[in-house]
C-alpha cells in the first residue's frame, strides 16, 4: 500500500470521525428548533455542550490535513466551491457563538435569536456537506490546467441537493439518536421515536440516491460492485441500517446510536472508496481528474505528515475518550451549563 | 467597475485575521494566567483564588469561542483565496496546519470543555491538569501557525522542483532562522495581553468595591506577571527578533526603521515622518550609530537602507505603514513596561488600592496589547510584501484565479457585518461579566 492510498484512507477516517462526531451535534442543532419549551432546549445544548468544540476538530483536522497530503485537491475545491465554502463558514461561525452568547442574557428576545441563529448555523452544514460530496461524486468541470470554474447555482444541482438532504436526515437520525440515550421520560420517548421516523426518512432518500447516482455517475456504483472491500462496506451499512430501529424498539437506544454511527461511518466510506484512486473526477476529460497521485504531496511530506498523524491521533483519541467518559450519563443541568 | 481579485483577497485576508487575532492572544494569555491562579486555589485551599478561576473561565470561555469561530475561517481562507499559494507551498505550509489540529487543537478544545464544566465532576487534580492542557495546547497552537508564517519569511528545507516548493529538509523548514524568535516574541506579546486583561477587570473590581479580596489577589498577580513579560517583550525577546529581521529580511528592518539610505553608524530614528516618492524623512528625532551597534553590535556595520534595494532592483515594503507600525508597536510596548513597573511599586508601596486614578489607568489599557499585537502583525506582513514567500513568490501571483472581484465582494461585506457584530457583542458580554463580578463567598457554616 502506497503513501498515497494510506493518506487517501486517513483523510477518510478523519472525515468519517468528523461525520459521526459532529454529526450529532449538528443533528442535536437542528432538533433544538423543534424543542418545546426552555428547560428542552437547554437539555438540547447541554448534551453536546462539553464535546462540540472538540468534535468540530476533526473537520479542521480534514482540512489540515488535505493541505497537507493533497494541496491541489484543497485548493482547487476550496476555491472552486468559494461562495459555497462561505456559507458553511458563516453557518459554523453562527452554530459556534451562539452556543456561548445564547445565555449570557435572559432576554427571550436575546434566546430567540441565538436559538434561531443555533438551528440554521446547524442544519445549513449539514445540507451543505452532503451538497459538496454530491459534487465530487457527479463529478466537477476541471480543466486541463487543473482549474475548476463553477457557479454556486451550478453545486446546488438536483442530484447534489439529494444528497444534501439525505446527509441532513442521516444527521437528525443520529442527533435524535444521541439524545434519546441521554435524556429521561417524555423527552427520551419523543426522540426514540424521532429517531425512526428521521430513519425512515434517510432509508427512502438513500435508496432515491442510489438510483439517482446510478444515472448521473455510475462509477462509483461500479467500483463498489467491483471490489470485496466496498461490498463488505454495503453489508456493514445495510446491517446497521437495519438494526437502527430493531434495537430502538426493543429499547434499546445507545446500541441504537452506535448502529447511526456505523451507519453513517460505512456510508462515507463507501462514498469515499468508490471514488478511489481519483479524489476529484473531471467532467471534462478523465485525463483531469484530481487523483492521490497527480494532486498529492511529495513523499517525504506524506511521510512526516505520518508520524505526525501516528503519534497524535492515538493521544487524541485516548484523551478524548477519557473526557466523553467524564460527561456521557444524563444531562444534568447544573451551574455550570449554557 | 473593475473588482480586483487582488486587492480584494488581501483585504479580506487582513481583515479576517486581523479580527481573529484579538482573540487568541487573549485566551493564550489567560490560560497561563489561570493555570497559576487554579493552582493557588488548589494547593493553598484558597476560596479566593477558586473564586477567581471560576469568575475568568467565563471569560475564558467565551473568548475562546470567537476565536474559535474566526479561526476556522483562516484555515480555510489559504484554500478558498490563495489557491495558487497553496498548491505552490502545500508541500511545506501543509504540514504545521495539519499538525496544528492534531496536536494542538484538540487538546485545548477537549481540555477546555472539562476545565470549563467538569470542575465539580472531576477530582481537583485533574480539574487543574485540563487548565494546563488548555494553556499548553494554545500555546502549541502559536507554535504551529507561526511555523508556517516563518517559513513565508525565511523560507529554508526546500526546493523549487516542478513549479512548486517542494520539502527537503523538515527540521530545517520548522526550525528556519525566524521560526524561534517569532514564537517567542509572539508568546511573550500574547502574556502581556492576557495580564493586562486581568489587571485592568481586576482594577475595576477595586474601583466598584467589588469581591475586593479576589481583586487583590488577581491584581497583584496579573501586575507582577505583567511587568516580567513587558520586559521580556522588549528584551531579550523584541531587541534579538530586531536583530534577526536584520539578518534575514534587510528590506523589513529598513522600511520599519526608517533607514532610507544605507550607511554604516546608521541612526535609529526615533520619530519620524516618511513622505514623498523618493522617501524622506520629517520630523526626524534620531540616535546616530545606534541602529548599526544594536543591529550588529558594531557601531560601524553598515546597514542597508531602502534607497539601496530599490537602486539594486530589489522590490521594498510600503514604507509609512512598515515604519508607523513598528514605531508605534515599540512606543506601547514601552508603555507596558512603565504601567506595569509603576504598578508594582504601588503594589511594593502597599500604595495600590488608593490610588484610583491608576486602577482606571489599568481599566482603560486593557485593549492596548491588543493594539500592540496588530501593529506587530502589521509589520510582519506588510513588511515582507510584495513577497507573499520572501523573495520566492510574489502576493500577486498566489490569489485564486477562479475567484471572480464579485464573489470576494460579496464574502468580505458579509464578514465585515458579522465581526462586527460578533465584536460589539463580545464586547457587551465581556462587560456584563466583569460588571457582575466573581460569585459571593460562600458563607461559613457554622457546626
Amino acid at each position: 500500500m502506497d503513501l498515497n492510498t494510506v493518506w487517501f484512507l486517513l483523510i477518510g477516517v478523519l472525515l468519517v470521525g468528523y461525520a459521526v462526531l459532529d454529526g450529532f451535534d449538528l443533528g442535536v442543532g437542528v432538533l433544538h428548533l423543534f424543542a418545546k419549551d426552555e428547560h428542552e432546549r437547554r437539555i438540547h445544548l447541554n448534551a453536546i455542550g462539553p464535546v462540540w468544540d472538540g468534535n468540530e476538530v476533526w473537520l479542521l483536522t480534514a482540512g489540515g490535513a488535505m493541505f497537507a497530503a493533497f494541496p491541489v485537491v484543497y485548493a482547487t475545491v476550496f476555491s472552486g466551491f468559494y461562495l459555497a465554502f462561505m456559507l458553511l463558514l458563516f453557518a459554523l461561525i453562527f452554530r459556534a457563538v451562539s452556543l456561548e452568547f445564547r445565555g449570557q442574557f435572559e432576554n427571550p428576545r436575546w434566546r430567540s435569536f441565538w436559538d434561531w441563529a443555533f438551528g440554521v448555523g446547524s442544519l445549513l452544514p449539514a445540507v451543505l456537506y452532503g451538497v459538496a460530496i454530491g459534487n465530487v461524486m457527479r463529478g466537477l468541470p476541471i480543466a486541463a490546467d487543473g482549474s475548476l470554474n463553477v457557479s454556486l447555482f451550478a453545486l446546488l444541482n438536483p442530484y447534489a441537493l439529494l444528497i444534501g438532504v439525505l446527509s441532513l436526515a442521516m444527521f437528525v437520525m443520529h442527533g435524535a439518536a444521541f439524545l434519546a440515550v441521554r435524556t429521561d421520560g417524555e423527552l427520551r420517548e419523543r426522540m426514540a421515536r424521532t429517531t425512526r421516523a428521521a430513519w425512515t426518512v434517510v432509508v427512502v432518500l438513500y435508496v432515491t440516491a442510489t438510483l439517482a447516482t446510478f444515472f448521473v455517475s455510475p462509477l462509483p456504483l461500479k467500483a463498489v460492485v467491483a471490489s470485496p472491500a466496498l461490498w463488505l462496506l454495503l453489508v456493514v451499512l445495510t446491517a446497521a441500517i437495519v438494526y437502527i430501529p430493531v434495537s430502538n424498539r426493543a429499547g434499546k437506544l445507545l446500541p441504537a446510536f452506535l448502529a447511526s454511527a456505523a451507519a453513517i461511518a460505512s456510508l462515507v466510506g463507501l462514498m469515499g472508496l468508490s471514488l478511489y484512486p481519483r479524489m476529484v473526477p473531471s467532467t471534462v476529460d478523465s485525463a483531469y481528474h484530481l487523483t492521490i497521485y497527480n494532486a498529492s504531496s511529495t513523499p517525504r511530506t506524506l511521510t512526516v505528515m505520518l508520524i505526525i498523524a501516528l503519534v497524535g491521533m492515538p493521544l487524541v483519541i485516548a484523551y478524548t475518550a477519557f473526557v466523553y467518559k467524564v460527561f456521557m450519563g444524563k444531562v444534568v443541568l447544573d451551574q455550570d451549563s449554557y | 467597475m473593475e473588482l480586483d481579485p487582488l486587492v480584494l483577497s488581501r483585504l479580506q485576508f487582513a481583515l479576517t485575521v486581523g479580527f481573529h487575532f484579538l482573540f487568541p492572544p487573549l485566551t493564550i494569555g489567560l490560560a497561563w494566567l489561570l493555570v497559576i491562579v487554579e493552582w493557588l486555589g488548589w494547593k493553598r485551599n484558597d476560596e479566593d483564588y477558586v473564586r477567581a478561576g471560576k469568575f475568568f473561565a467565563k471569560i475564558l470561555g467565551v473568548t475562546f469561542a470567537v476565536g474559535v469561530a474566526t479561526g476556522i475561517v483562516m484555515e480555510f481562507q489559504f484554500g478558498t483565496n490563495w489557491a495558487r499559494y497553496s498548491e505552490f507551498v502545500g508541500d511545506i505550509f501543509g504540514a504545521p496546519l495539519a499538525a496544528e489540529a492534531v496536536l494542538a487543537f484538540f487538546l485545548e478544545s477537549t481540555f477546555l470543555a472539562l476545565y470549563l464544566f467538569g470542575r465539580h465532576r472531576v477530582s481537583k487534580a485533574v480539574h487543574w491538569l485540563s487548565i494546563l492542557m488548555v494553556a499548553v495546547g494554545s500555546t502549541l497552537s502559536a507554535f504551529w501557525i507561526i511555523v508556517a508564517n516563518s517559513w513565508q519569511q525565511t523560507p529554508a528545507g526546500y526546493a523549487i522542483r516542478g513549479g512548486r516548493a517542494e520539502l527537503v529538509d523538515f527540521w530545517a523548514a520548522v526550525f528556519n532562522s525566524s521560526t524561534p524568535h517569532r514564537f517567542f516574541h509572539t508568546m511573550v506579546a500574547c502574556l502581556v495581553a492576557g495580564a493586562f486583561l486581568m489587571a485592568g477587570i481586576s482594577a475595576y473590581l477595586v474601583l466598584k468595591n467589588r469581591s475586593v479580596e479576589v481583586a487583590r489577589k488577581t491584581l497583584k498577580i496579573a501586575l507582577i506577571f505583567g511587568f516580567v513579560v513587558s520586559v521580556m517583550a522588549l528584551f531579550p525577546s523584541g531587541h534579538h527578533h530586531a536583530k534577526q529581521v536584520a539578518e534575514d529580511n534587510p528590506e523589513k528592518f529598513a522600511a520599519m526603521e526608517g533607514l532610507i539610505h544605507g550607511q554604516s553608524r546608521a541612526p535609529m530614528v526615533v520619530v519620524g515622518k516618511p513622505n514623498g516618492e523618493p522617501p524622506t524623512m520629517e520630523f526626524v528625532v534620531e540616535i546616530p550609530g545606534l541602529l548599526s551597534w544594536m543591529a550588529f553590535g558594531d557601531v560601524d556595520a553598515p546597514v542597508q537602507g531602502v534607497e539601496d534595494f530599490r537602486r539594486e532592483g530589489w522590490p521594498t515594503p510600503p514604507l509609512v505603514p512598515t515604519f508607523l507600525s513598528f514605531h508605534a508597536m515599540v512606543g506601547l510596548g514601552l508603555l507596558f513596561i512603565g504601567l506595569t513597573g509603576l504598578g508594582v511599586l504601588l503594589l511594593l508601596r502597599r500604595r495600590l488600592d488608593q490610588s484610583r486614578w491608576y486602577l482606571k489607568l489599568l481599566l482603560w489599557s486593557i485593549p492596548l496589547p491588543l493594539v500592540a499585537c496588530e501593529l506587530g502583525w502589521i509589520v510582519a506582513e506588510v513588511g515582507r510584501q510584495p513577497w507573499v514567500v520572501y523573495r520566492v513568490l510574489k502576493t500577486a501571483d498566489a490569489f485564486s484565479t477562479n475567484v471572480s472581484g464579485g464573489e470576494i465582494l460579496f464574502s468580505i461585506v458579509a464578514f465585515g457585518f458579522i465581526y462586527l457584530a460578533l465584536g460589539a457583542l463580545y464586547l457587551l458580554i465581556l462587560a456584563r461579566k466583569v460588571q457582575h463580578g466573581p460569585e459571593p463567598q460562600t458563607p461559613k457554616e457554622h457546626e
